[in-house]
């Protein structure tokens, strides 16, 4: 059963991922990352994610892809030159690709890590339940946790910063000294 | 299921996006690729997470989905800006920068 759950979840996240890379149309692009964030998803729940697994769903597939949405439909489908800037590109980047995989692949097959080679110890009860998670972020990780909240803040300024319209300046009607 | 399966997994998702990194023009869906290497990334910990029995994997998923949320509004930001003042959207023609 678990087999079944992980292979579902594997097709859905790998179909995703191809058809975010593949489709010409950035709008179709955006909604296919949503078919992979949430096959993603179900895969945390299998690794007993519960919390990143809704998180995933809700921040992820929900609110920052709204905010795609409303870009790519904004800035709307630029069109791809054809012709290619490097010579050899688009035959050379899926060889470059298949490499980095099989690289990184071969590093994770030929690990000496006993844990990676099987299911991970049994858990108890409540393993990534948000109370635990939450405990965790807010005593021995408070640190980060902070620096994130900060960190996002500076992100919203920045974006209004960047993507605010100039204010034209109306040009003063002379006053008549 | 072993856990090097779901390693596996998400190496092979990273190299989906690095490789669409590699082959789109179009700075939206360069964001999107890093979307799909960052999730790569957070498949990766959360794996690791359940291998080594404890939650701080899950902990740093979360933070790494923090810094893509900041990520993905500065680089729409940007995205945004270039459309207003008329930039092509095509990372090969901004060049201003460039030696």
């Amino acid at each position: 059963m678990v087999e079944v759950a992980f292979f579902a979840g594997a097709i859905g996240a790998i179909g995703g991922a191809i058809a975010v890379i593949a489709l010409r149309n950035p709008f179709y692009s955006v909604l296919a990352l949503i078919v992979h964030l949430t096959s993603l998803a179900g895969l945390f729940l299998l690794l007993y994610a519960e919390f990143i697994a809704a998180a995933q769903i809700v921040v992820y597939a929900g609110a920052v892809m709204v905010l795609y949405l409303f870009v790519s439909a904004y800035v709307g489908a630029a069109e791809e030159p054809l012709w290619e800037t490097i010579p050899g590109q688009r035959l050379l980047a899926p060889v470059l690709a298949g490499a980095l995989f099989i690289e990184v692949s071969v590093a994770v097959v030929g690990t000496s890590l006993q844990a990676v080679e099987s299911e991970g110890p049994t858990v108890q009860a409540g393993f990534g339940s948000p109370g635990s998670i939450g405990k965790l972020l807010l005593e021995r990780f408070l640190v980060a946790f902070e620096a994130a909240s900060l960190l996002l803040l500076i992100a919203a300024v920045g974006a209004i910063v960047l993507a605010a319209r100039k204010r034209e300046r109306k040009r003063t009607p002379e006053v008549a000294a | 299921m072993d856990v090097t399966w779901y390693i596996v997994l998400s190496a092979l998702l990273f190299a989906i996006g690095a490789g669409g990194v590699l082959i789109r023009r179009s700075p939206l869906v360069i964001l999107l690729c890093l979307e799909l290497m960052l999730n790569a990334g957070n498949l990766a910990l959360v794996a690791f997470s359940r291998s080594s029995g404890n939650e701080e994997g899950q902990v740093f998923a979360l933070i790494v989905m923090v810094v893509a949320a900041c990520e993905v509004v500065v680089g729409l930001g940007l995205i945004v800006a270039m459309f207003r003042r008329r930039i092509p959207l095509n990372v090969d023609d901004i060049r201003e920068l460039r030696g």
